[in-house]
């Protein structure tokens, strides 16, 4: 093969320096540029909503006012959650990530429809530039979920951010078509549905979601819309309206979104386990069903989000019954994970670290949500504490760590340099620290009964409120360590390999960072888990195809 | 509770025999106190879930823990002895045990949860209002508090609604949560099981002061709340017949218009208005006695005072005889056409005896002692004619 000799030459073509200047980025049709643009955007978003949590931390150090006043509180929790979820998570693994290595994964040149893939883009980012927007123009102070009858009745730029929000609802159904359309389509001779990384079918699980919910969300806001501009009565019980309405409508979207959020989390520790242990993933099929099953029963659990609601107690009895359906594929999904590491080789590189700590805490936030499915105990528990430890165990504990486990894990491939990796250690021993610190206490206060989206709080639980505060700035330090390694790691990092972890994925075959159509010449498709087929080589400090090792 | 108080807590439940149980009544690391009757159902079944959690999870974790040390790689390239893909069986085993597990959990929480919806015929009914931001709790007897008052050992039941958005009623230490909505009635009821003073939370964001929206339950032991009641079916309560006056003053909104200290608003000011001379819109002035005071409160339309628009409302039904007694008590008091001794009279006599000796403490008017005669046998009802 011709990379042979292309390795050893001191700079070598790449999708990064193939072309030059903002348009050569801004207008590509390359989904690794794309993928690059997506993650350098919810990095972003990611710092801005993760500031916004440091000052709600700093705000509950103490009773009372601490630095802001409560209309200002109001505006900073808002903006942390509908930052983080509509425009960190959701597009966070996919559309970054996923952008970058689904095609690669297929042994394919791009998506297939990379112009929509663009467009998602552009949409993403007028999107963002509008709830950014929202902020100058006065704040929003509804909380995330847009709640009527408050959210029509508050005086703050709800419709604007709404309109933010509507158009980042269709960048993630373009995403999502994208995704499926190219797993469809693309797939090369040899590799069948069963033989796709694991990966690829939590995406495509996540794609159908995307593409199904997404625009009951979009019907959903452009009501609310239309009752605050135009003073139709949708939600509003004094226009004769109904509020609970806009509830069933609203996590009718949200709680399928919860799982667009999770399930290509899940499908990155798949793969980590796998490589990092070098076993084949166990029980590949109950893995791959199992996300199948989670993006369809999503779709039937919203309910439960209205236990409290004034919803009949039929309903309520149904949809508790439902919820649980949703914890069997994902205990399943725990299960195989942890077989695959029996008798593996197991290294803990900085991504396995991460696989580990999302196994932690995702069990944590998985078997915590049984108390919430439970009807008695969410009684008590609804809009506690309690589900704000939940919800964060499971999309921070969940998918921020699995997302990191696999920035750590294809970032020599993206940008073709190695980080730190004992910063990368102790950066996501740091994180992991950090977070239970911030998030356990909340768990605990919430039993007790600490209401949530409170500004004040009752003595009695100020002890909490300051060791979850303190947790939060040790988590803060972990973040700034990895990003001040991740930088160093673009600027100095040592030369990658071009398949350092060992993995049998084909995204692995390409040089890292890849050439502009991905690949050099063909690509040999293998089963992405047969670690019979790839060695580590001595000499090179790469693995490689078993039987090339001479070569090098 | 500071530092060292959690931590000893923490470490002392953790120090019994059964750590995170629940015992009766008092707070546990997890759990407020119990004080209504289905807290406990509620705990225990959280309890139940927490063991079978702690188990799985510790199970769970400490095989990953064992499995990371024990084939921890020694060196990059060492051969990895191999190990099935799957096994059916044991796929099979491990999606059936959790399924067995969340029917159990989920079965044990909705007959909880059926409980806890279904009140008994007898409970005691509470109306709530929520608005921004602040509960009003409105009792049988048509008083209103801002505090829940509720008798133990009795099931109450609450009928909620909200003014403007959605805000839920949330009392930690009776496990009770229910969203308060706009333009429906939403319920909860409880059975709380011992005296004392509980938090009452707003847990639906509701704006500005969402956290502010915070208030007490107090339950008081039957007897007590019988009194307590009783004595705020009377406004007038305890104390003089002239300060029941004025709280009535206070209550019914006389003070939005009628001054104390003879500023002008829109209407008349209290001040030295009993005894004086009254010139009227229409018809001959008359000196202001007990007949006049009476017949502007239930009948305001009758004379108007001259000089300002007839626009007080008449309190027909909102108020009753020995209230009007009490107002007219009050209104001596401020008035320079009154001797001190009969003021003092007045600031003595004891308000509770306004039903049956009003007389007694204001031995010259007979009017008032007729009125409430009257008032004796209507039995604390509102008059409704005249």
């Amino acid at each position: 093969m011709s990379s042979q000799t292309s390795t050893t030459a001191p700079v070598q073509e790449n999708y990064l320096n193939c072309s030059h200047g903002f348009r050569s980025w801004f207008f590509t049709l390359d989904h690794k540029r794309i993928g690059v643009m997506y993650l350098a955007s919810i990095l972003t978003m990611f710092l801005i909503g993760g500031l916004m949590a440091v000052l709600i931390r700093t705000e509950l150090l103490t009773s009372g006012q601490t630095v802001m006043s409560a209309q200002d509180y109001n505006k900073v929790f808002t903006l942390h959650g509908a930052i983080m979820i509509f425009l960190f998570i959701i597009p966070g693994i996919p559309a970054a990530l996923g952008n970058f290595v689904l095609p690669m994964m297929l042994g394919a040149k791009d998506v297939a429809l990379p112009k929509l893939n663009l467009a998602s883009y552009h949409l993403y980012v007028v999107g963002a530039v509008i709830c950014v927007l929202s902020v100058v123009l006065g704040g929003v102070d509804t909380g995330w979920t847009f709640y009527a009858p408050y959210s029509t009745t508050t005086n703050t730029a709800v419709t604007i951010i709404t309109l933010g929000v509507f158009i980042l609802g269709f960048s993630s159904v373009f995403t999502g078509l994208n995704f499926i359309v190219t797993m469809h389509r693309m797939r090369p001779a040899g590799m069948g549905w069963f033989k796709m990384p694991l990966f690829l079918w939590s995406l495509y699980a996540t794609a159908v979601i995307q593409v199904l919910a997404t625009p009951v969300l979009g019907i959903t806001l452009v009501l609310l819309m239309v009752e605050r501009l135009m003073g139709i009565g949708i939600f509003d019980p004094a226009l004769g309206g109904d509020p609970v309405l806009y509830q069933h409508f609203f996590w009718f979207y949200s709680h399928p979104a919860v799982y667009i959020m999770i399930l290509p989390a899940m499908g990155i520790i798949s793969e980590l386990v796998s490589v990092f242990s070098r076993k084949t993933i166990f029980g590949y099929r109950a893995i791959a069903y199992s996300s199948i099953a989670i993006a369809a029963f999503s779709f039937i659990v919203w309910g439960h989000h209205m236990f409290t609601s004034g919803q009949s107690e039929l309903m309520n009895m149904i949809f508790s019954a439902l919820t649980f359906s949703v914890s069997i594929p994902s205990a399943v999904k725990m299960f195989n994970w942890i077989s695959t590491m029996y008798k593996g080789s197991i290294r803990l590189a900085t991504p396995m670290l991460y696989a580990l700590i999302f196994m932690f805490l995702f069990g944590i936030g998985g078997l915590t949500g049984l108390f919430l499915a439970t009807l008695a105990t969410d009684i008590h528990l609804h809009d506690t504490y309690f589900v704000v430890a939940h919800f964060h165990y499971v999309m921070f504990g969940g998918t921020v760590i699995a997302f990191l486990g696999g920035l750590h894990y294809w970032w020599p491939k993206m940008f073709g340099r190695m980080y730190n990796e004992k910063a990368g250690q102790i950066a996501a021993v740091i994180i992991g620290v950090g977070f239970n610190i911030t998030f356990f206490t909340q768990f605990l206060m919430g039993s007790q009964g600490m209401p949530r989206r409170y500004y004040d709080y009752v003595d009695k639980f100020a002890i909490y409120h300051q060791i979850s505060s303190i947790g939060s700035y040790i988590m803060a330090i972990g973040f700034f360590m990895v990003a001040i390694y991740l930088v160093q790691s673009l600027i100095s990092g040592k030369k990658a390999p071009r398949n350092p972890w060992g993995s049998a994925a084909l995204e692995w075959q390409s040089a890292s960072p890849p050439v502009h159509h991905n690949f050099e010449g063909d690509v040999e498709v293998l089963d992405p888990y047969d670690y019979s087929a790839i060695a580590y080589d001595p000499a090179s400090g790469d693995y490689v195809r078993v039987g090339s090792e001479v070569k090098a | 509770m500071n530092m060292s108080g959690f931590l000893s807590g923490l470490l002392a439940s953790a120090g019994k025999g059964t750590p995170f149980l629940a015992q009766a009544n008092g707070p546990t690391v997890w759990m407020p106190e119990q004080a209504a009757e289905k807290a406990g159902q509620v705990d225990s079944l959280f309890y139940l879930i927490f063991w079978i959690c702690m188990f799985f999870f510790t199970l769970l974790m400490a095989v990953m823990v064992i499995f990371a040390i024990r084939y921890r790689r020694k060196e990059e390239g060492e051969p990895v002895e191999p190990s099935p893909s799957h096994n059916a069986k044991l796929e099979v085993l491990w999606t059936a045990i959790p399924v067995a597990l969340v029917l159990v959990i989920f079965y044990f929480g909705f007959q909880a949860y059926i409980d806890q919806v279904t009140p008994p015929s007898n409970a005691y009914e509470i109306q709530v209002t929520g608005q921004k931001w602040k509960w009003s709790f409105t009792y049988p007897n048509g008083y209103i508090d801002e505090l829940l008052h509720v008798p133990a050992d009795r099931p109450v039941r609450l009928v909620m609604t909200s003014e403007d958005v959605i805000h839920s009623m949330s009392i930690p230490a009776f496990r009770v949560k229910q969203d308060v909505v706009p333009g429906r009635y939403t319920k909860v009821w409880f059975t709380p099981i011992e005296p004392g003073q509980f938090d009452l939370y707003c847990a639906e964001y509701c704006g500005d002061l969402h956290s502010g929206m915070i208030s007490t339950v107090y339950v008081h032991t039957p007897e007590e709340f019988d009194a307590w009641i009783a004595e705020h079916s009377d406004v007038l309560g305890s104390g003089s017949l002239a300060e029941g006056g004025e709280r009535i003053y206070n209550i019914l909104g006389c003070k939005q218009c009628h001054s104390l200290d003879g500023a002008p608003g829109v209407a008349p000011t209290f001040k030295d208005l009993y005894g004086s001379e009254r010139k009227f819109r229409e018809g001959d002035p008359l000196t202001a006695d007990e007949d006049y005071v009476r017949e502007s409160i239930l009948d305001p339309m009758a004379k108007v005072a001259a000089g300002f628009e007839p626009v007080m409302p008449t309190f027909q039904g909102r108020i009753k005889d020995r209230e009007i007694t009490a107002l007219i008590a009050f209104l001596k008091t401020l008035s320079v056409h009154v001797s001190d001794e009969e003021k003092e009279a007045l600031q003595a006599a004891p308000a509770a005896q306004a039903a049956d000796g009003a007389a007694a403490a204001a031995p010259a008017d007979t009017t008032a002692a007729a009125e409430t005669e009257t008032a004796s046998e209507s039995n604390d009802e509102g008059v409704k004619t005249e």
